[in-house]
């Protein structure tokens, strides 16, 4: 696998991973909406100059665009942030991309509580609900810069649309390439027996891993699994540590309805029920902060999430 | 202009096309016949003189497509590829059914020939122009891309999002039709949200644009040779049209976007538009 410390920020493994698949097939472009030098796919324009295309700041047309290009063999990554990625060009991606069977990949930059200091116009809990309506999109949330380089590859594979959930900036490496990171394949961080945390993306997983420490330190063996990939679920590990564990919680920086959490409580009613909590967004739209700010404001901590625990099993 | 002979064949394919959507709409008992006749001259001279295209290899990666974006006006072009071979002329009369291949709005995954789908109005025109786009970068220099926009589907913003990136990228083998019949569901549109100076509109968004007779085949022929010469834009061709043009019964009526066709009104608007055609009014 290549040298991954090249990379100074999860935008640059991202855009980095669309230059490598450009460079082997050339079928694959860019499409952006006036935020390259946001997403930093400036790189993809340097290195492919003809097959980078701004569509300015009009999500719907860049949607559709890509659309009618995967329909004449190219294989489109369209960029916005993932607010405007998932609602600014909905039906787009609904009707155009998803209904056609359009292989286009969608990436959308800071979901959540990431969007920090551009507030609550910029911040979308509700994108993984709205791309999971689309029937056959692939969804990936990767909680580290090895899996979003390892899984964007693997979503050209797939040849089926995806939308890739990613933040822009910092970095971290969670996996080496020995690691075997599948799509569509849960990877289990640490085992456990009373309780498994199921979370998607790098804040949840962090935070998931700290609580499993504060828990251990009190003799509660937590489970953590690191699910990169929302769909296709995988059900197998879900329902094999719901089994094991009896309770689960699932992590998501999103709102609850329509949410993996959901998606989640859903597969194990009909197959495997256990006592279930949610670290997630309620009724509520974004707001602006820090990140640390925001944590605290949506209760997405280790402390509140061990707490969530706890009760979960008296 | 086009020689005597090619426009007698246009002509005769332009009422064959008309019959064969009346009773194609007339299958199900109802559809959208205005939105369809309006653009039947535009279809047949596409299809029959300037496209390049293989009926029998309808994926042929080189050829022109053609987006319908107005795509409840599925039956005309249904009309028009059957008679090209695309499919047999009796799918025509399983229109809407289930499991057919002939839904009312297009669906370039159901039917041979559909380029791609539509339905929900404003987003073919941004499909054609990713399709424009994929030829120029795919060094398919001689394939064109053509695609039907509705004046009532004009009103949708996106609509004017493909404008002006098409107008940006200077996409040259774009060349859209406006089907400007001034009527869209709810009435006219000049009592709903005008169109007024599309022509001008889309020179000012980079295009070459024309304003014509949309039911006049030498109009539409040598506004798209001329379309061709100019390059570094994309084209913009308004057709004037008559709503529900040959299917007499709807012409000049406000509620004819879509409309119940039985039986008996199949047959004597079908013998009327004949007998039209025949006195050549």
């Amino acid at each position: 696998m290549k040298d991954l410390s090249v990379y100074a920020n999860y935008r640059d493994v991202v855009v980095g991973a669309a230059i490598d698949l450009a460079k082997e097939h050339p079928d694959v472009v860019f499409l952006d909406a006036d935020l390259s030098s946001c997403i930093g796919s400036t790189a993809f324009q340097k290195e492919f100059p003809d097959r980078f295309f701004n569509c300015g700041i009009a999500e719907a047309n860049m949607a559709g665009v890509a659309a009618g290009m995967a329909s004449a063999g190219l294989t489109p990554f369209i960029h916005s942030f993932a607010c405007f990625a998932s609602r600014r060009d909905y039906d787009q991606l609904f009707i155009s991309v998803g209904y056609t069977h359009q292989v286009v990949h969608v990436i959308g930059s800071d979901p959540g509580i990431v969007a920090q200091y551009n507030g609550g116009t910029h911040m979308p809990f509700e994108d993984i609900a709205l791309f999971r309506q689309i029937p056959g999109f692939n969804i990936i949330e990767p909680s580290d810069a090895t899996s979003l380089y390892s899984l964007t590859q693997q979503l050209y594979d797939a040849k089926k649309a995806s939308y890739i959930r990613t933040p822009r900036k910092g970095i971290s490496f969670r996996y080496t390439a020995d690691d075997t990171i599948e799509l569509g394949k849960a990877k289990v961080l640490r085992d456990g027996s009373d309780v498994t945390i199921v979370a998607t993306g790098v804040i949840m997983v962090d935070t998931a891993l700290a609580a499993a420490d504060a828990l251990a330190a009190e003799g509660i063996k937590a489970a953590v699994i690191d699910l990169h990939t929302i769909r296709p679920l995988d059900t197998q590990t879900i329902e094999s540590y719901a089994q094991h564990t009896g309770h689960v919680v699932v992590c998501e920086n999103g709102r609850y309805p329509g949410g993996t959490g959901e998606m989640i409580a859903r597969h194990l009613a009909m197959t495997y029920p256990v006592k279930m909590d949610f670290m997630c967004v309620g009724d509520e739209f974004g707001q602006v902060g820090s990140l640390a700010y925001l944590k605290s404001a949506y209760g997405f901590t280790p402390e509140i999430l061990a707490d969530k625990v706890r009760k979960l099993l008296h | 202009m086009l020689d005597a002979s090619t426009l007698a064949m246009l002509k005769k394919e332009a009422l064959d096309a008309r019959i064969k959507t009346i009773e194609c709409i007339s299958s199900f008992g109802s559809g959208h016949i205005g939105g369809s006749m309006s653009i039947i001259e535009t279809l047949v001279y596409l299809y029959y003189v300037e496209m390049k295209i293989r009926s029998d290899e309808p994926d042929w990666k080189e050829r022109d497509r053609l987006v319908l974006s107005k795509g409840h006006s599925g039956p005309a072009l249904y009309a028009v590829l059957a008679k090209k071979g695309y499919f047999p002329v009796s799918e025509l009369m399983t229109l809407n059914q289930g499991g057919t291949k002939l839904p009312s709005h297009v669906d370039m995954l159901k039917t041979p020939g559909i380029d791609f789908t539509a339905g929900s109005l404003g987003q073919g025109f941004s499909a054609a122009l990713g399709i424009a786009a994929a030829q120029r970068l795919q060094g398919y220099s001689g394939s064109y891309t053509y695609a039907i926009v509705g004046d009532g589907e004009s009103q949708e913003g996106q609509i004017w999002e493909a404008a002006e990136c098409a107008g940006a990228w200077g996409v040259d083998n774009l060349i859209a039709f406006t089907d400007v019949n001034g009527q869209q569901l709810d009435g006219y549109t000049e009592d709903i949200i005008p169109m007024h100076h599309l022509k001008e509109r889309y020179e000012t968004f980079g295009f070459d644009a024309y304003a014509i007779n949309g039911h006049d085949f030498n109009a539409i022929a040598d506004a798209v040779a001329s379309a061709k010469k100019v390059k570094g834009k994309p084209h913009m061709i308004i057709l004037n049209t008559i709503k529900s043009y040959g299917y007499i019964p709807g012409e000049g009526v406000k509620s004819n976007h879509s409309m119940s066709i039985n039986e008996e009104t199949k047959k004597s608007s079908i013998e009327a538009l004949i007998k039209r055609e025949e006195a050549g009014e």
